[in-house]
């Protein structure tokens, strides 16, 4: 079947806060790009072999999304996830653009590594794939990468994430090296030394559960740290899925001050608390662990208010090998890509968090910390869209997931809001849209 | 009937004071079973108790094969590393192993908070937590509770003091549950290192130094002390924690004059406690022992009915 050239998405609400669009308007897509943006624009065009229209009324058009942070296992761990299942599940969350974390099988520590995923992606197609390489080699905390070449070689940040960098000076050194190829350090804030043995949350939880306990302060005294020495060494910092209301206190005056400092929340972490845990929920079990009511209530506020700027999936896919056993066995984890949209729209109106600041999460100003060109509804620009039907009733189903990996507390649980269309790179590369009607 | 049968015991909240009660009842008749000359009764005739101990334990393991023995039910033994990698074998594939044999019951003892639960929900047979890392240990709380009752003629109204390495013992969050939904007044006491950080979750009350504890305590109920506590920045030394912690029988001058002493074992003479107050008067760590035995009766008895006569 050959693809037509042109595609008409026909009376949606066109909705792009960067650009103060919400309209109800037609979107024409010809070869990859926006060439009508308006009311009736395209209304002169009827379905034929070369045009294809679609009635999309009641559905939302909003710029793609961008996910600072998914782990898809390709080099080394295909059977949890690989990068053609990665990115149909991102495609089927509505993403346009991935960044990938480099704890892969080696780690992404060299150009080689950063130059596989990237020509892998290609031959997939769907999503764009952007690496982010180590931030030290072998995510020992020890030496720097060869920042420069990755760069070079299409990484867009630096992480070693998953393992904290606990040395001071090492940070110093990556905060400083980073910037002089423009790439943004980010941080899995986690005192290692503080949560040996943990398995949970350190609180009342884990107290009568006998888990061993991560305490919030072991993400805070990092954190802290970091906004430090990136002051001090003048360098952005971004810090990964931010957990604790400590942490949020910190990044807030940090941010008030104008520090280039940024960070990340997980929807887990928006929604879920460790009583989620009890009955040993290995599913449940994620680094860093579901906090408290309080730290929840402070993670929306400050998603409100852009303390926190970017909404991660932190999309982390594990076969049955690694959650069904016993909990201390359980590795952390929990898959993410294709829920998440669904899963937040429900925080719309709720704590001051609007559709604005939602799509401003899951786009712009995710693809801005990464360096990436954001997204837009405009003419003449990439068709990089979701579609999405606000309204549609849906259940990530155990049958019925892109991803390889069912590791989600949410099967089977009954979602609102079904992503129906994905442009990334101007490709139709998710496709439930149906024809005119 | 809600008392009679139990589906599985994997943590005192299954229980409830009505439930407990007609365990320690039930335990009653059983401990004289022991007594006798021919220490076996036909009860559970025909029934299958599989004791699938993943840590190394004498003493638990002993007591519930005794247990089964002396309520006439086929009694395996199992043994196993509690990690899969070491092990090559998942515990998943194991339950699923041992539930196609049939067990009736299936007795765990896990180095993994939760493992009892996880068998739980995969095998037809009832499931006896039989201690699982650092979460829960109850049929050790029913055989405390049995001997506070036997000694003390009730446990109502008493105060408990339990005494040493908090955070880590099973021992103290089975009791901290039950001991209190028997009518006791409980309290936990030791190092702060050895406290979990928030206090107030166990529901009773906690001290850092073990005087105020005592005072007035009618039951004292000390834990082991691990050694691989010491130089984990938990302990300084045994040494140290013997002097400021340990109950010697000065310390216990503080609790009531006819208090009882309690320790699950095995003891640690001359840590957490004293020669001579583990070998005094006022100890009953022996008759704890010999309950052990009647309490797993009662537990192994309660949960082993056919899976038809259960109510769900």
């Amino acid at each position: 079947m050959t693809e037509p050239e042109l595609l008409v998405l026909r009376g949606g609400r066109v909705f792009d806060p960067a650009l103060e669009l919400d309209a109800i308007a037609d979107v024409v897509i010809e070869r990859g790009r926006l060439t009508h943006v308006g009311a009736g624009a395209g209304s002169g065009l009827a379905p034929s072999a070369r045009v294809r229209v679609v009635d999309v009324t009641g559905h939302w058009l909003l710029p793609a999304f961008v996910d600072l942070h998914a782990h898809l296992r390709e080099p080394g761990q295909e059977y949890k996830e690989d990068i053609a299942s990665g990115l149909g599940a991102a495609a089927a969350g509505g993403y346009a653009h991935v960044c990938v974390m480099p704890n892969t099988r080696p780690v992404n520590d060299t150009r080689a590594v950063t130059e596989l995923m990237r020509a892998r992606a290609a031959e997939v197609g769907g999503p764009t794939l952007h690496p982010i390489a180590a931030i030290t080699v072998g995510q020992r905390g020890q030496d720097l990468t060869e920042m420069g070449e990755l760069r070079e070689a299409g990484a867009v940040g630096v992480s070693d994430d998953g393992v904290c960098v606990m040395n001071a000076q090492v940070m110093r050194r990556a905060l400083e090296y980073a910037k002089t190829f423009d790439l943004v350090v980010i941080q899995h804030a986690e005192d290692h030394d503080l949560t040996a043995g943990a398995q949970m949350h350190e609180g009342a939880v884990s107290a009568r559960l006998g888990l061993g306990g991560w305490p919030r302060v072991a993400e805070d005294v990092i954190v802290a740290r970091d906004v430090l020495l990136a002051e001090y060494v003048g360098a952005r910092y971004h810090v990964a899925h931010v957990s604790t209301l400590g942490a949020v206190r910190i990044l807030r005056e940090a941010k008030s001050r104008g520090l280039p400092v940024t960070a990340e929340v997980t929807p887990h972490h928006l929604l879920l608390t460790d009583a989620a845990v009890i009955g040993y929920d290995t599913a449940c079990k994620v680094n860093p662990p579901l906090r408290e009511a309080a730290d929840l209530a402070a993670l929306r506020a400050a998603l409100a208010d852009g303390t926190i700027d970017a909404i991660a999936t932190d999309h982390a896919p594990h076969s049955s090998l690694e959650k069904d056993c016993e909990f201390a066995e359980a590795s952390p984890g929990m898959m993410g890509l294709e829920p998440c949209f669904a899963l937040l729209l429900g925080l719309v109106g709720q704590e001051g968090i609007t559709l604005t600041r939602l799509v401003d999460a899951m786009s712009t100003r995710p693809a801005r910390i990464a360096g990436i060109e954001p997204p837009r509804l405009k003419v003449g620009a990439l068709a990089e869209l979701t579609v999405v039907d606000p309204a549609a009733l849906w259940t990530p189903a155990h049958s019925a997931l892109a991803s390889k990996a069912r590791n989600t507390p949410f099967l089977e649980h009954e979602l609102r809001g079904r992503i129906r269309a994905t442009f990334a790179r101007g490709q139709l590369v998710l496709d439930r849209l149906g024809s005119a009607g | 009937m809600t008392d009679a049968r139990l589906r599985h015991l994997l943590s005192v909240s299954d229980l409830c004071a009505e439930s407990a009660t007609g365990l320690l009842d039930a335990a009653e008749a059983f401990l004289e079973v022991s007594r006798r000359p021919v220490r076996k009764v036909p009860t559970l005739r025909g029934k299958t108790v599989i004791n699938c101990f993943f840590e190394a334990s004498t003493r638990t393991r002993t007591s519930f094969e005794l247990a089964g023995k002396r309520l006439s039910a086929d009694v395996v033994n199992v043994s196993a590393s509690s990690s899969s990698t070491t092990k090559g074998e998942t515990l998943r594939d194991t339950v699923k192993t041992l539930d196609a044999m049939h067990a009736d019951v299936i007795v765990v003892r896990h180095g993994a908070s939760g493992a009892p639960a996880y068998v739980a929900e995969r095998t037809r047979a009832s499931v006896v937590n039989a201690g699982d890392g650092t979460h829960e240990h109850p049929t050790q709380a029913l055989l405390d509770a049995f001997t506070i009752r036997r000694t003390k003629g009730r446990i109502a109204g008493l105060k408990v003091a339990i005494l040493g390495d908090i955070a880590h013992s099973r021992v103290a969050r089975s009791n901290a549950l039950l001991l209190p939904m028997l009518g006791a007044e409980v309290c936990v006491a030791g190092p702060r290192t050895l406290l979990p950080h928030d206090s107030a979750a166990l529901g009773v009350r906690s001290y850092d130094r073990v005087e105020p504890a005592l005072e007035g305590a009618d039951v004292v109920m000390m834990l082991r002390i691990q050694r691989e506590r010491q130089g984990v920045s938990l302990l300084p030394s045994l040494r140290e924690y013997a002097r400021q912690f340990g109950l010697s029988a000065q310390r216990l001058e503080r609790a009531a004059p006819d208090a009882i002493v309690m320790h699950p074992g095995p003891m640690n003479r001359g840590v957490e406690i004293a020669d001579d107050v583990a070998d005094g008067p006022r100890s009953v760590v022996l008759a704890q022992v010999e309950a052990g035995v009647a309490v797993r009766m009662a537990v192994l008895y309660q949960c082993s009915q056919d899976p038809d006569e259960r109510e769900s």
